[in-house]
Formats: C-alpha cells, sequence, structure tokens
C-alpha cells in the first residue's frame, strides 16, 4: 500500500508538480500580456528560450570565474538575475520597436498575434542562431535531495522515493514568484494600476493611469517569469530551442483552461495540464502491483495513453473547457 | 492585375531565371516546383484568411493528411500485413466510431437522469477497454510483419495522381470534425485549438506505425511522372537530349522536373481560377461582409457560424491537395519532417507578404517568400564571409556565425512579416 503511494509519488505527483508549476509560470507570463495588452502572445515560448539563453552563458562565465559559493545549488541560479535583466532589455526594446506603433494605432488584436508570430520567428532565428540548435546542459550541483537508495535505507520499504534538486528549485521558485506576483497585483499601487487597466482601459484613463507604465511594468513582469521559468525548466530538463517553442502548446492551454486573463486560472491551469499529461502517459503497472494481489496484475502497462501522445491530452482538455466554459475556468476576459 | 503587379511577377521570373543562370537549371526547376506548391498552400489559406478572416494556424496538419493520402492511395498493399492485424484494426477503429456515437447517445439520453454522468463515464471505459484489446496486438502483428521494409499496411496501389484530390477529401473531412468544434470561438482561441490539432495530427502520422510507418518514413512511393533511368535507357530520348546538345543524365533530370512543373501549373491555374470566380461573386462578398463584421452580416439573415465552416473546410481541402502533391513531387512520406515553422508560419508570412484577400498577392506571396526562404542561406553565408574576411579564417566568432548562417533564414523571414506589417500592411498586392 505504502509502496504504491511512493511510486506514485515519484513518478507521476512529484514530476507534475515541478511540471505544473513551470507550465503556471509560463501561462502567468501569457496571460498577464493577454490582460494589459489584449493579444495572445506567441513569441512567449521563445522569449523563455532566449531568457534561458541568456541565463547558460551567464552561468558558464560564472563556472569560468569558479564562483560557486552556492553548492550544491546549481550555478545556474545565479544566473538568473542577469538573465532577467537582460530580458526586460529585450522586451522593452521590442514593445518599443515593434508593439508600440500597433497599440497607438489601435489595431485590432488579431494583427498584434500576427505580429507577435513575426517575433517569435526572429526569437527562434536568433537562439538557433547563437547557441545552435542542440541541446545544451548547464546543471551541475547536487543532483538529488533524496535518492532512491537512501530512502529505502531509512523507510524499510520495497520502492524508493527519489527528488531531484532540480524539481525542488522548481516548486520553490514558482510558489516564490507567484506570491510576489499576487503581493503586486493586490497590494502596490502599480500593480492596483495594472488590474484597474486590464480590467476597462478606458476608466483607466480617465483616472489618470499612465498607459506606458502600465504596458513597461507588464512586459517587466513578463521577462522575470520568462527568465524564471525558462532557466528553471532547462535545468530539470534540458534546453533545446525547439523544445522551447513547443512549450507554447501546453502553456497556451493551461492560459485558456484557466481563463485568459485570469492569473489564478493560469495556475488552476498549469497544475491541471501537468497532472492530466503525465497522469494519462503514465503505465499504472507498478502501482497495480503493489495494489492487487498477484494473480490480478493485468498484463499490459495500465497505461492510457503512449507518451506520444503528450499534445492531446493538453488538447483535449482544451476542447473540452472551450465547449462547456468558453471563458475558461475562472471567468477570464471573454470579449 | 495593375502594371505595379506585373512588374512583381516579372520580377520573380527573372529572380528564378538569375537562379538559372548562376546556380543551375536543375536548381532553378527544384525552386519553381516548390514555389507553384506553396503558391497553391498560400491560395488556401487566403481563402480562409483573405476571405473569410479566420485565423488558421493548423496548417502543417492538413498538410500532412494530404501526404498521407498518396500513402493510403498509392503504395502497394502489404497482403501479409492485412492477413496478421488489417481487419482488427479496422474493427478497432470501427468500436471506437461506435464508442463516440454511443457516448453522445448515453449522454442525450441520460443527462438529466441521476446517473448520467456515472454511466456516461463505466461506458466510455468499457468502449476503451474493449478497443484497446483490439487494436493493441492487432498493431503488434502487424508492425512485426518484416519491420524493416513494410511493417505497416500499405495503401491501395491506385494511381498516384488520385492521391491529390482524395488529399483534398481528406483534408476537408477533418476540417469538417475540427470546425465544428472549434469555429464560433474567438479569434486567438481559434489560434490557439488549430495549433494544438495540428501538433495532434503530424503526432498521430509520426506514432502510428501500422498506418505510415511513424518515424521509418515510406518511400518509393510512384511518381505520375516518367522515371529518369527509363529516360535515359530510351533511344528516342537520347537522341532528342543530343539533338538539343544537353548531357543525357541532366536531360532526364530536367524533364521529369519539367513534367511535374506542367502537373503543378494545371492544378494552380485550375484553384487559381475557381477562386477568382468565388470571390467576385455574391458568394464571395457575402463572406468578406461577414469578414468585415460579422454582426452587421448576421442582421443581415447570413448564418456566420455555417459560412465559416464552409470556408475552413474549402481552404484546408486546398492544403490537403497542395500537401499530396508535395509528397508525390518528393516521392517519400516523411511524418518528422512536418514542422509549423515550416509548414504554416511560412505560408502566413507569404500571405501578408503577398497581400491578403487577393488571389494574385497570394500567388505572388508564394513564388516570392519560397525563393527568398531558400536563397536567405546562400546569400547570408555570402555575406557574412564578405563581412568577416578580415578576421582570421579559423577565428571562433568566424567560424560560429558562418555556421549559424543557416539559421538566419527565421530571422529574416520575421523581418519580412514585420517589416510589411509596419509599413504596407495591406500586402504587396492589396485587395480590391
Amino acid at each position: 500500500m505504502l509502496d504504491a503511494a511512493i511510486v506514485l509519488a515519484n513518478f507521476v505527483v512529484i514530476p507534475a508538480l515541478s511540471y505544473g508549476s513551470l507550465l503556471a509560470l509560463g501561462a502567468l507570463g501569457v496571460t498577464l500580456v493577454y490582460a494589459v495588452l489584449r493579444f495572445a502572445n506567441f513569441a512567449h515560448g521563445d522569449t523563455m528560450s532566449v531568457a534561458t539563453m541568456m541565463a547558460i552563458y551567464c552561468t558558464w562565465w560564472l563556472q569560468s570565474l569558479g564562483i560557486d559559493f552556492i553548492r550544491p545549488l546549481p550555478t545556474a541560479l545565479l544566473a538568473i538575475p542577469f538573465a532577467a535583466l537582460g530580458t526586460v532589455g529585450l522586451l522593452l526594446v521590442i514593445d518599443r520597436l515593434v508593439y508600440r506603433h500597433y497599440r497607438q494605432a489601435k489595431a485590432p488584436p488579431i494583427t498584434l498575434v500576427i505580429v507577435s508570430v513575426g517575433v517569435m520567428l526572429i526569437l527562434h532565428g536568433l537562439s538557433r542562431m547563437i547557441i545552435g540548435v542542440d541541446e545544451q546542459r548547464f546543471f551541475d550541483g547536487g543532483r538529488f535531495i533524496v535518492s532512491a537508495g537512501e530512502f529505502k535505507e531509512w523507510s524499510g520499504l520495497k520502492e524508493g522515493l527519489a527528488i531531484k534538486s532540480t524539481q525542488v528549485i522548481a516548486i520553490v521558485s514558482a510558489v516564490t514568484l507567484m506570491a510576489y506576483l499576487f503581493y503586486f497585483l493586490q497590494r502596490t499601487r502599480t500593480g492596483k494600476a495594472m488590474r484597474a487597466f486590464a480590467d476597462n482601459e478606458e476608466l483607466a484613463l480617465l483616472s489618470g493611469i499612465r498607459p506606458q507604465k502600465i504596458v513597461t511594468s507588464c512586459w517587466i513582469l513578463v521577462a522575470v517569469l520568462a527568465a524564471v521559468s525558462g532557466t528553471v525548466y532547462g535545468l530539470d530538463k534540458v534546453y533545446k530551442p525547439f523544445t522551447y517553442f513547443q512549450l507554447l502548446l501546453p502553456i497556451f492551454a493551461a492560459a485558456v483552461v484557466g481563463g485568459m486573463g485570469s492569473p489564478v486560472g493560469a495556475i488552476l491551469g498549469g497544475y491541471l495540464i501537468a497532472f492530466s499529461e503525465i497522469g494519462l502517459t503514465y503505465a499504472f503497472k507498478r502501482v497495480a502491483g503493489h495494489l492487487l494481489p498477484p494473480s490480478w496484475v493485468p498484463d499490459g502497462l495500465l497505461q492510457l495513453i503512449s507518451t506520444d501522445y503528450k499534445f492531446a491530452v493538453s488538447f483535449t482538455i482544451l476542447v473540452a473547457v472551450l465547449l462547456l466554459r468558453p471563458t475558461g475556468l475562472f471567468r477570464g476576459q471573454a470579449s | 492585375m495593375s502594371g505595379r503587379d506585373r512588374v512583381y511577377f516579372a520580377l520573380c521570373l527573372l529572380l528564378i531565371i538569375g537562379v538559372g543562370i548562376f546556380q543551375s537549371w536543375n536548381v532553378a526547376l527544384t525552386m519553381i516546383n516548390f514555389a507553384l506548391i506553396s503558391a497553391i498552400l498560400s491560395l488556401g489559406l487566403n481563402i480562409q484568411w483573405g476571405f473569410g478572416g479566420l485565423f488558421n494556424v493548423g496548417i502543417m496538419g492538413f498538410v500532412a493528411l494530404g501526404g498521407l493520402a498518396v500513402v493510403v492511395v498509392s503504395a502497394p498493399p502489404v497482403e501479409e500485413a492485412w492477413r496478421a492485424g488489417g481487419w482488427r484494426v479496422l474493427s478497432a477503429l470501427f468500436v471506437a466510431v461506435l464508442a463516440i456515437g454511443g457516448s453522445l447517445f448515453v449522454w442525450k439520453r441520460w443527462r438529466p437522469k441521476k446517473y448520467g454522468a456515472v454511466s456516461l463515464v463505466v461506458f466510455l471505459t468499457m468502449a476503451f477497454v474493449l478497443y484497446r484489446f483490439l487494436f493493441d496486438p492487432a498493431v503488434l502483428a502487424i508492425e512485426k510483419v518484416n519491420p524493416a521494409l513494410s511493417g505497416f499496411l500499405g495503401g491501395f496501389n491506385l494511381p498516384v495522381l488520385l492521391a491529390w484530390p482524395v488529399g483534398g477529401l481528406l483534408a476537408a473531412a477533418a476540417a469538417m470534425m475540427i470546425g465544428h468544434i472549434a469555429l464560433g470561438l474567438r479569434s486567438d482561441y481559434l489560434a490557439i485549438a488549430t495549433l494544438a490539432i495540428a501538433e495532434v495530427l503530424v503526432a498521430i502520422l509520426k506514432h502510428e506505425e501500422w498506418l505510415t510507418r511513424g518515424v521509418k518514413n515510406v518511400t518509393g512511393l510512384p511518381r505520375p511522372v516518367p522515371y529518369e533511368v527509363d529516360l535515359q535507357q530510351s533511344i528516342w530520348f537520347q537522341e532528342w537530349a543530343s539533338q538539343l546538345g544537353i548531357d543525357g543524365i541532366e536531360a532526364s533530370s530536367l524533364t521529369v522536373k519539367l513534367c511535374y512543373m506542367v502537373l503543378l501549373i494545371i492544378v494552380l491555374a485550375l484553384i487559381f481560377t475557381l477562386c477568382q470566380r468565388a470571390l467576385n461573386s455574391p458568394w464571395g462578398r457575402m463572406m468578406r461582409a461577414i469578414r468585415d463584421n460579422e454582426r452587421a452580416a448576421s442582421v443581415m439573415g447570413k448564418d456566420v457560424k455555417r459560412r465559416h465552416l464552409q470556408i475552413f473546410v474549402l481552404g484546408s481541402a486546398v492544403f490537403g491537395i497542395a500537401g499530396a502533391m508535395m509528397t508525390t513531387l518528393d516521392g517519400q512520406f516523411i511524418p518528422s519532417s512536418y514542422q509549423p515553422l515550416r509548414f504554416t508560419f511560412l505560408i502566413w508570412i507569404m500571405v501578408i507578404v503577398g497581400g491578403s484577400g487577393n488571389n494574385w498577392g497570394a500567388v505572388l506571396g508564394g513564388l516570392l517568400i519560397w525563393f527568398l526562404w531558400i536563397q536567405v542561406e546562400p546569400i547570408g553565408l555570402a555575406t557574412i564571409d564578405f563581412l568577416t574576411k578580415p578576421l582570421h579564417p579559423t577565428s571562433p566568432l568566424r567560424v560560429h556565425l558562418i555556421d549559424s548562417a543557416a539559421h538566419m533564414r527565421y530571422v529574416m523571414m520575421g523581418l519580412f512579416l514585420l517589416l510589411v506589417l509596419r509599413f504596407r500592411p495591406q500586402g504587396l498586392i492589396p485587395e480590391r
């Protein structure tokens, strides 16, 4: 019984929690742009990619300087602030050069979506040109917080529990960032102004909120979210420009499922997508092996869907939510 | 077509002649053929976006379905695989269809009752278990049949040209189902939904080995035109080539490409004529009215959702035809080659740059952007080579820049898109 719970925790709950945290951060970035600037930002995946690339170069630079006082934590954590700063600069330059024109021209949202596709292509090409298409690993430090062998010895169970340090980093950084984001949105002046602007642009402008300030702080938040989620995802899995482009899909799914424009929804959507993706593609044979008498255990893997169809899971949830509740689980902006 | 539009097309022609002279006529013809297919794809997107204002970023999925049509129609059947599990796979799929229909029935019938949701879940679980029970062993059996060479069911061994309309029908059928679900959503939701659908479709083609051989690819698909080897061996061709004074091998490859070109031009002309007539008909005016103001059109009694579905299906059928043509031209079906940047977003750039809402513009965009997509790489390489000349040939910066020139096309395409959107949002040939 306990063994089954451990297997489940090891292969489903913990990976889904860390993956879900990152999806939630990504979806928050998409949802913020949607709430404030009112378009679905196709460039978000590649923004994460460029941010991670900056973090990787910073990590290599720090490693070459021999800075390792945060061991056993990975050096990349020190690189995140630099990467976030760089991403803030990048996004503000892009906003000034590209998006501002359409905002002032009051272009329809769909034009901005197409524009963001252009930005996506440029960022994707840049990350391919600068760092290359290959996988980059930049993890150093201790791999495990709890290793399977130690756990078995300590608990005397048949199954081991392994917790990777990157998984804990993902969860902790996501929770910290989310807590800060909600504090910012609920308590600070700029955050309140931002919510007012998202809620009703004209009223907000009438009450003297400066739109440029709102837009700038929105891009700053998005840049920090992209830098943290991108780098931590790269630490946990691996960095490759094309993978980050593909992350766009589950991130969008999470944002839409939660309700576009709703931060709480984005977070819940992220975890929902992650849990269903991993839960539905996991082979439950080992869990069943511990729960059922041996003669009852079926021959098959007890895998509902093959892992090849991860995308199909996010997509099915997306469609179901769009059909049953078009505005998402938490009422986002529907207009 | 105004005078300026003719200049644009003449420029395209000049560019291609330039490639013929400076690179080789073989390269130029290959480029023309793919540019023609791009023009067809971009006409399809022009139907959806230019006429109807539908934001579809799932083009890749329909193109891939067209490719599947070529495999299913023209590949020779693998008898042994059919005996091993063909009928069982079909019956499993039949069970799946029945299950979906049945669950709709159960949902309608029992939803008002107390255990509606529970009975639906029970029904679906039973159907799923039955489906996997039939499907899994059958698939294993098929994939075991001579895995190095076949390991899939094969096709119907019919003439490959038949696959072009079949590809269109297949894509249209898929679009019909998808449209029922996804249309009626607001524009950016539709974009996200279609993006996801395309990924799912390609994932299916990549992993259902019994159908497509998956990552092992289907090669050696039949051709609608003669083979180079046969041409080289026939006496009349040798005489003809020597009269023209061209090397026999090159002449054969040029002839094959010219044959393809004629076929492609016929299809392009056909689809183009239909598009032009549709655009200028009352139907086309209605579509544009819906695009420009859905609410007003709906007040005038137009069934907006139905029209959207119609246009989504028509455009997707064109993608399917183009996808089948592309696979025929390649002679092989490679599921892993379908990537959204190349098969979805590039087509978008073609339509936006060419001029959405104008069929001439869409064709021009298809030709021009394909040319740039192919030529940006050598041009970029030459530029970087020239700019970094002062550096030492082994300097790491120079080596890295030269290596990365291949990826410059994404940056350039993004720049084209942004520049056109900013300074000429109506495209090179605007809508009239």
